[in-house]
């Protein structure tokens, strides 16, 4: 399985190296390029970067960032919550995407799950894009070893109040194969968060928000927590700042 | 961007009436009436070189053309030979391109196309004959270098006499500037593509027109416009956000003033040298008569308003009845305005009228309505336009229109653009316009294009003035060899505004070939908008015929806004060769891609 993932990453990995005809290139434009059509952006983007508060306290982070063309783009994904100390839910990825259709974009990579727990590593892939209705939508697949496969689903969608003042729904589910009880985790869907947003964009780049963040365990993973002493869900207000660079 | 948000609003949109920082430009740059520096002669020396300037309240570096934005009016003379020596003093390579010129390929100042650029301390000496009269403009050709201030007036003067008298001449030049560097503009747009436009549909518009329209045909218009992903608030990719709209050079608040004495008629030479705004200009009490269009006579029009798309010129003659005129020329978003007055002194202002309501984009503009006459029942009395009716339907007309539309079909895109002459026709790119749906540099393909000439634009139809229409262009005089085309070539110009890709055919220019022309081949293009946005259309190297209908005498241009949905078309005769540019003159879409090689050999 394994094997096949990284036949699949070579295989895209070509695809964004086949760069377009030269020789028809320097037909068109003998002296070089006229326009900068191919030319490589990067951003940041810092979706959480809150401080949560409930019965207890924690500080999270949710953020990506990007590098490439229009059709071929590296992506670095991360989050995490530390809670007491204790860094939980500590997700890092590292994509390579291609723009395959007008609103979606096919990734693979990696994702490695780096916390205060013993770490676990997966191959990933999914999509991700606009949906109708200016939702913004992400599906990734993760296999994992000794045949683990998760998969996560995410969703947001924006709500403009006034030109600056913008409510942001989230949603985010996570499925796992296998029960994995030292990461507390177990078969089937295993957690849920959702979160409403109220930012307010001083600038496009520069967004402080309030909002509301319930974080939910379920199933197998409900019971690990239980045997843990943890709740099994929670609802905490979030005071944050979004950011890009 | 981030910065300017700090400054108040109003200071940042009407620029600063004093003038701070502004050393190198010399006071008299500064004055209320100040005159634009004027070069005339065979032979010039220009010096492109880094420039302070003051706009807005904030020192920045311009890209100038002898320490000047614009830079100097060149005045040269038809018939001359003339020598242009262009030093680079900067630090990067630079470019002039000669704007509607007819010369030599070599000296048309297009980096990678016709030379390698200017390098860094080099001096390009740009020699050909004056072939031909009026109104152009030269800008870079180099990077993002045009919208940090590099483009200054051209004007050829006749050999014989005009066909129309006037005793004062005025340049009008137009354009945008922003405080941000150009390259991050078009990063934000890559990141976020509506990042500059804070006129979108939220909440309270959606109260509004629930409280007009009724809720449900309010929440089936925005489910509509949700599900093809698409903003009717989509006007224009960089705005008032982040540009300051200059006239000559000065910002609103400095009021450019060009002088007159009563009774006199005055020539103005409007030049739009935006990078990406389209300008809605008029004098409000006044009456223009359109006598020239990029650069060629046309017979006289006499209209209230025109829209100037990017890199276009209309020379018009206006008689001033008061001492001071307002000449108002509002983005055609509504995000802000440049402004400047005909007075018969200076230090005088007249009132400065309100911009108008912004207007929204339709089904039609995206190319959806199935029953839309092809020739719009329109004139210039200002009746509504067929691309209003949809905004006036019904949901579940909409609904009913989007129903009965085919998909698009390859035999309805392909026949010729002119009914009656069955010419060879053809896709530029060699592609197949049934592939285009569903590419990633694609959001829309028009099922429904149609003749757009007679209509003014989105916004002015039917706003009560007298606007200029392609339609009303008719040459001055008939063209010796208007001769019927040989071959026809369509150009689909896409996009996706979601990813800011734009391009021809669904392609940048890194993933397409030149387009092959024979050297004296009598050739149509035929365009055809599936963009949601105007494109200004510019071939390098020819004045063609834009076949608006007026037989022998169809109205010469170098540039074309081309409409939403719209399907047009123009004929040249490819008589000079070489690598000629072809390409949207809104330069963030051409640095995107949306650019073509004409190569004609």
């Amino acid at each position: 399985m394994t094997r096949r993932c990284t036949a699949a990453l070579a295989a895209l990995a070509l695809a964004a190296l086949s760069v377009p005809a030269r020789a028809q290139t320097h037909e068109a434009a003998p002296f070089g390029m006229p326009v900068m059509d191919r030319h490589v952006f990067y951003h940041a983007l810092l979706d959480e970067l809150e401080g949560r508060f409930g019965s207890d306290q924690s500080f999270r982070w949710e953020g990506e960032a990007w590098g490439g063309t229009d059709e071929n783009r590296f992506w670095l994904k991360s989050e995490g919550t530390l809670t007491n100390g204790l860094l939980d839910d500590g997700r890092q990825e590292l994509f390579f995407s291609r723009a395959v259709s007008t609103y979606f974009d096919a990734q693979i990579g990696a994702r490695y799950d780096l916390d205060s727990r013993p770490g676990r590593g997966w191959v990933a892939f999914g999509v991700e894009g606009l949906a109708p209705l200016f939702f913004h939508v992400a599906a990734t697949g993760y296999v994992g070893g000794d045949g683990r496969l998760a998969a996560r689903l995410e969703g947001s969608y924006d709500l403009l109040l006034t030109q600056r003042l913008i409510l942001q729904p989230r949603l985010e589910m996570n499925f796992y194969s296998q029960d994995d009880p030292i990461r507390e985790v177990g078969a089937g869907l295993s957690d849920l968060e959702a979160g409403l947003r109220l930012r307010y964009e001083i600038t496009r780049k520069v967004a402080p928000y309030i909002g509301v963040s319930y974080e939910g365990k379920y199933g197998r993973t409900a019971d690990f927590a239980r045997a843990a002493g943890d709740p099994t869900d929670a609802v905490r207000f979030v005071v944050g700042l979004r950011l890009w660079l | 961007m981030d910065k300017v948000e700090l400054l108040g609003r109003r200071r940042f949109v009407e620029g600063l009436a004093l003038t701070t920082g502004l050393a190198a430009l010399g006071a008299s740059r500064t004055r209320a009436a100040a005159p634009l520096a004027m070069l005339r002669g065979d032979r010039i020396d220009l010096a492109i070189g880094p420039t302070p300037v003051d706009f807005t309240g904030r020192a920045r570096i311009a890209t100038a053309v002898n320490g000047l934005v614009p830079g100097p009016i060149l005045r040269l003379r038809e018939g001359d030979t003339v020598t242009l020596n262009v030093t680079n003093r900067l630090d990067e390579p630079t470019s002039i391109h000669w704007h509607g010129i007819l010369l030599p390929n070599p000296m048309d100042g297009v980096p990678g196309l016709t030379f390698r650029g200017i390098m860094p301390g080099e001096t390009f000496t740009y020699r050909f004959p004056v072939r031909q009269a009026g109104t152009y403009w030269y800008h870079s050709h180099s990077g993002m270098q045009e919208q940090t201030g590099l483009y200054g007036p051209l004007i050829l003067e006749p050999r014989g006499r005009e066909p129309y008298s006037y005793q004062r001449d005025h340049v009008v030049m137009l354009s945008d500037w922003t405080d941000e560097d150009p390259m991050t503009v078009l990063s934000n747009l890559k990141q976020q593509s509506d990042y500059y436009n804070y006129n979108q549909r939220t909440l309270g518009t959606f109260a509004k027109d629930a409280r007009r329209d009724g809720l449900g045909a309010t929440i089936d218009d925005r489910l509509m416009w949700g599900k093809m992903r698409m903003s009717p608030t989509d006007l224009m990719d960089v705005s008032g956000a982040t540009y300051t709209f200059l006239m000559n050079g000065q910002p609103p608040a400095r009021n450019w003033t060009g002088l007159f004495t009563p009774g006199e008629k005055v020539r103005l030479r409007f030049i739009n040298g935006a990078s990406m705004t389209t300008f809605d200009v008029r004098i409000p009490g006044l009456t223009m008569t359109v006598v020239q269009a990029d650069g060629s006579d046309v017979e006289p029009v006499e209209i209230e308003e025109f829209r100037i798309g990017v890199a276009e010129t209309y020379d018009v003659i206006v008689t001033p009845r008061q001492d001071a005129c307002t000449i108002f020329a509002q983005a055609q978003d509504r995000s802000g305005y440049a402004r400047g007055t005909l007075a018969v002194r200076e230090g005088l202002a007249a009132p400065i009228p309100p911009m108008d309501p912004r207007p929204l984009r339709t089904m039609a503009d995206m190319g959806m309505n199935h029953d839309m006459k092809s020739t719009p029942a329109v004139d210039k009395g200002g009746m509504d336009m067929g691309g209003m009716d949809m905004s006036k339907m019904t949901p579940e007309e909409h609904k009913h229109h989007m129903t009965m539309m085919a998909p698009p079909s390859h035999d309805a895109m392909s026949h010729g653009a002119k009914p009656g002459d069955n010419i060879p026709t053809s896709n530029a790119d060699g592609i197949d316009p049934g592939t285009l749906a569903g590419q990633a540099g694609v959001d829309n393909v028009a099922m429904q294009t149609r003749d757009r000439l007679g209509e003014a634009g989105i916004g002015l139809d039917g706003n009560g003035r007298r606007n200029l229409t392609y339609r009303d262009l008719e040459a001055r005089r008939p063209h010796r060899r208007s001769l019927p085309p040989t071959r026809a070539l369509e150009f689909h110009l896409t996009g996706n505004m979601e990813r800011f890709l734009w391009g021809f055919d669904g392609k940048k220019f890194s993933q397409a070939g030149p387009i092959r022309v024979a050297l004296g081949e009598r050739i149509r293009f035929v365009l055809i908008n599936d963009t949601m946005m105007e494109h200004p259309i510019h071939l390098h190297g020819y004045l063609f015929e834009i076949e608006n209908g007026r037989g022998d005498r169809l109205p010469l241009k170098h540039t074309v806004n081309v409409k939403p949905a719209e399907r047009m078309s123009f004929v040249f005769t490819a008589d000079v060769p070489g690598h000629w540019a072809f390409h949207c003159h809104l330069l963030y879409h051409m640095e995107a891609g949306m650019f073509r090689t004409v190569l004609v050999a």
